[in-house]
């Protein structure tokens, strides 16, 4: 490797440096290299040496130039990255620097960085950067911080210039929440206080920065948190002769074990844990935060990639299609409201829209902005966002992993932030009563897999809608009839049968006010179907996405298929087959078999 | 082990945001210790499986065992492996070994070309056919969106700058400076129609994790790596007229590890043993950002 033998078996730490341009990084870095003896045997004098005879002082900052040369000549067989040792452990400095997008590269080295370190000029103060980058370690979630007043010898090794910094920059850090373990005055080039105590400082009592960075510790696992698990993907490979279907992930807080009652999030749906699974390794029976794990279940719920899987006993991630966020931008072009974006969290992927900005921090003073429109390159704000579909997901004091999120603009990553607040949508009450519909059902000991076995047969619920007198019941009734003939268990309802039923008293009070609650209850009458393991036709005049969400919130999103009849859609529905017309119906019925079958609702002839 | 089992469960991950978002996706397999070990984490990922096409980009002047290795593995693991090359630089004789042209170029055609021919669909695949244990044609090849590399950051310069997943343009090429930024566990996982993506799950791992890993595991591996009492081993493997053995009688992966973290080899380079490194200057930069791997 490139430098003097690391200890493998020591603990390691991955550190970011950050801060103003010219304040002195690089300077602190190479003394953190020279002065631990991290540096390979005559580094330093050849590189001393080379200045000497180029004619040009010799700088700490040169070491880490020479040292990426060195690397980029292929002779390390070790991290390609720039590390340092103390007694206690080895430091790996992530390489975040670097002029063009420095912002872009910062966040991507300090996203994986356990602490930070951040360079102030005592002689220049608290600039731009060293603000905003204050700021983004904050939403990075990095909180082990140390402050370092570097080119305290330009100021005569003031305490008072180096108090007045403090003062100053920790009011900006309280404001935020941010608390960094200490603030220490240095001199990257003449050494004083990063590696050792210097007299030119007797004032200051406090640690060096090497002895700093040693005091903190390593972040505990999550293990003791509620688990959460997003759910990565489902796997069946049965074409390699394989009936396990195994749910995958990485465990982002908690634990799992064999046996646990799941629940899967937004769902509500409950399962147990049959087995764990892996590849060449003994049984498993348990598995912890920051570890991959693979499940079989014992009850065969639908689960996809997205949702996120906790414990029956553990509390629950919200769940909601609104929430407060705080966010920083990198894209060019300005996030905008009323656009398209998308949003990542966890494993989900989700379309979203800015419905509020509630407040913009200026990219140069960080003051509060409250009267801006549009969230500009580099900027940090506060926002509301709306999504097309409800996610599941945490608030950032308690779970780092499952509140965080990206923003993905034309294909690209161009912003990310932590979730503040779940914000209540129209479906959260009709959610609930999900929640607790599933957890007090009483349930029988017929399960769904042994019906659909039984039966021959997925539960499903086809919705016909498109404008009045479009062919919706002609074509409703031609396929319960054609799949009936085929022996499925099928029926048909048209939603409007239950206003003179379940749904009387809403008929006698005038439906419009309530036709989210007439929706609602059709959706629980179709679950009871879906739960018996029937397949549901169903017709409805020009039902809209809203309409889709409530039966979604309500049914398994799987069991639900939306077929749009008519020339024009006249409404914002997300169907999954178009008929233009029904002239010929039994040409309609062919066409949503097809999709049925396509799906795995039922099978090939 | 337990910095290993980091290792492990990043690029598990890695492999798995991998299959869930790439339709056309497939893994560039050399026979060579890195991506056999990728090979290995795709089945810790699927539980056993290698759920899409392993690619190898055959420059026909590879050593023999290598292929023999890698048809021994496809038998037995029921891989399913894919093969292009250069057909028209190799009849025309277009090749560094026929003397016609020099490293580099000779590179380019059987390596990089081969690979950009063979990914997009232009170039004729060859699939191994499981029933008949031969090599077959394949019909209307699609181009693959996703290639999954077994680079590591720390090979030589050019690769440190890399992502996990780094996109491609049309052209194959790689634009260092407009890299996507990635943080937490998110990736670039939406692409525009016509790119590709890179994948590297091994970006963190070093030469060193490699054979820790391969010791841990147990995982088969070219017997070209060991000593077998000539006092000649590879260090790193490639085509014959390129590749040259270095001196060692590591013939265990103990031994060799041992080689690796006190012994001999602890201040030299992995790639020094190939010639065209040293032809591009020391970086590569240039080859690879054609779409060398």
């Amino acid at each position: 490797m490139a430098q003097n033998g690391m200890d493998l078996t020591k603990q390691q730490m991955h550190v970011v440096v950050v801060g103003h341009v010219d304040h002195g990084k690089s300077t602190i870095i190479g003394r953190l290299l020279a002065d631990t003896n991290s540096l390979p045997k005559g580094k330093l004098e050849a590189v001393r040496e080379k200045c000497r005879k180029g004619g040009k002082p010799f700088e700490y900052a040169f070491l880490i130039d020479a040292l990426k040369d060195e690397q980029a000549q292929s002779i390390t067989i070790d991290s390609a990255r720039v590390f340092f040792q103390s007694e206690k452990r080895n430091y790996i400095i992530i390489d975040a620097p670097g002029h063009i997008e420095f912002i872009k590269n910062m966040v991507t080295g300090a996203s994986h960085a356990e602490a930070a370190i951040l360079v102030i000029d005592a002689d220049e103060g608290v600039q731009e950067n060293s603000r905003r980058h204050g700021y983004l370690l904050g939403m990075l979630g990095i909180k082990k911080i140390v402050v370092v007043v570097n080119k305290m010898d330009l100021v005569r090794y003031s305490e008072e210039v180096f108090k007045g910094i403090v003062e100053e920059y920790s009011r900006y850090l309280d404001g935020l929440g941010i608390q960094p373990m200490c603030y220490i005055p240095v001199s990257g080039r003449e050494g004083d206080g990063v590696v050792k105590p210097s007299p030119n400082l007797a004032w200051y009592t406090g640690p060096s920065v090497l002895s700093a960075l040693d005091l903190f510790e390593k972040e505990k696992p999550l293990s003791d948190l509620p688990l959460r698990l997003p759910v990565q993907d489902v796997y069946k490979f049965s074409n390699y002769g394989d009936n396990r279907r195994i749910v995958a992930g990485n465990i982002a807080s908690g634990r799992i074990k064999a046996g646990d009652e799941l629940v899967f999030y937004p769902s509500g749906k409950r399962t147990r844990v049959k087995t764990l699974e892996s590849f060449n390794a003994p049984r498993i029976t348990s598995r912890e935060t920051g570890q991959t794990v693979g499940f079989t279940m014992v009850e065969q719920i639908y689960v996809n990639r997205g949702q996120i899987a906790t414990r029956a006993k553990d509390a629950p991630p919200h769940v909601s299609s609104r929430m407060r966020a705080s966010i920083f931008w990198l894209g060019k072009q300005p996030l905008v409201m009323g656009k398209d974006y998308i949003l990542k969290l966890g494993t989900s992927h989700e379309r979203v829209q800015v419905a509020d900005i509630h407040k913009i921090i200026d990219a140069s003073d960080y003051e509060a902005q409250n009267d801006r429109t549009q969230i500009d390159h580099h900027d940090v704000a506060e926002v509301t966002f709306k999504l097309a579909h409800p996610i599941a997901f945490d608030t950032s004091e308690k779970f780092p992993e499952t509140s965080r999120f990206v923003l993905v603009d034309e294909f690209e990553i161009r912003g990310g932030g932590i979730v503040l607040e779940a914000l209540p949508d129209e479906d959260s009450q009709i959610r609930e009563d999900v929640y607790t519909r599933n957890l007090k059902w009483i349930p029988s000991l017929v399960t769904m897999s042994q019906r659909a076995e039984k039966y021959n047969q997925r539960s499903s619920i086809v919705v016909i809608t498109g404008k009045r007198h479009c062919g919706r019941k002609i074509l409703a009734r031609k396929l319960e009839r054609q799949l009936f003939e085929d022996g499925k268990l099928v029926y048909y309802l048209g939603i409007g049968s239950l206003l003179y039923g379940v749904n009387a008293d809403l008929k006698r009070r005038g439906l419009a006010s309530d036709w989210r609650e007439h929706v609602r209850r059709f959706a629980e009458v179709a679950h009871l179907f879906m739960d018996a393991g029937i397949m549901l036709v169903v017709t409805a005049i020009e039902l809209t996405q809203d309409d889709r969400d409530i039966l979604e919130t309500v049914i398994d999103k799987d069991m639900v298929h939306v077929v749009w009849v008519g020339e024009k859609v006249t409404t914002d529905i997300e169907y999954d087959l178009h008929l233009k017309d029904t002239k010929n119906p039994d040409e309609g019925v062919v066409l949503v078999k097809h999709l049925l079958q396509a799906r795995g609702i039922i099978f090939k002839p | 082990m337990e910095h290993l089992q980091e290792l492990e469960y990043r690029s598990v991950y890695i492999l798995r945001e991998a299959y869930a978002n790439f339709k056309n996706l497939g893994m560039l397999w050399s026979m060579g210790k890195d991506s056999t070990v990728l090979l290995w984490l795709a089945r810790k990922a699927f539980f056993g499986h290698v759920p899409f096409p392993l690619i190898h980009i055959d420059t026909h002047y590879k050593i023999p065992e290598m292929i023999t290795y890698r048809d021994r593995l496809v038998r037995e693991m029921k891989l399913t492996m894919v093969i292009g090359s250069n057909d028209e630089a190799l009849a025309e004789k277009r090749t560094f070994p026929d003397g016609a042209v020099d490293r580099l170029t000779c590179c380019k055609l059987l390596k990089t070309d081969a690979l950009r021919r063979t990914l997009n669909g232009e170039g004729k695949r060859m699939v191994y056919n499981h029933e008949t244990n031969r090599y077959e044609e394949e019909k209307n090849p699609e181009p693959f969106t996703g290639v999954i590399v077994g680079a590591r950051a720390d090979e030589e310069g050019s690769r440190s700058k890399e992502r996990y997943f780094s996109p491609r343009d049309r052209q194959n090429e790689w634009d260092i400076a407009e890299q996507p930024p990635e943080f937490w566990n998110q990736y670039k996982t939406d692409f525009a129609p016509g790119t590709n993506v890179r994948i590297h799950p091994l970006l963190d791992w070093t030469e060193l994790n490699i054979w820790e890993y391969i010791l841990a595991e147990n995982i088969p591996t070219v017997s070209l790596y060991y000593n077998h009492g000539d006092g000649k081993r590879y260090r790193s493997l490639g085509c014959y007229p390129c590749t040259f053995p270095v001196e060692s009688t590591a013939s265990t992966v103990q031994e060799i590890i041992d080689e690796l973290s006190v012994g001999k080899f602890a201040n030299i380079a992995e790639r020094s043993g190939r010639a065209q490194d040293k032809d591009d200057g020391g970086g590569l930069e240039t080859l690879r950002r054609e779409g060398y791997m």
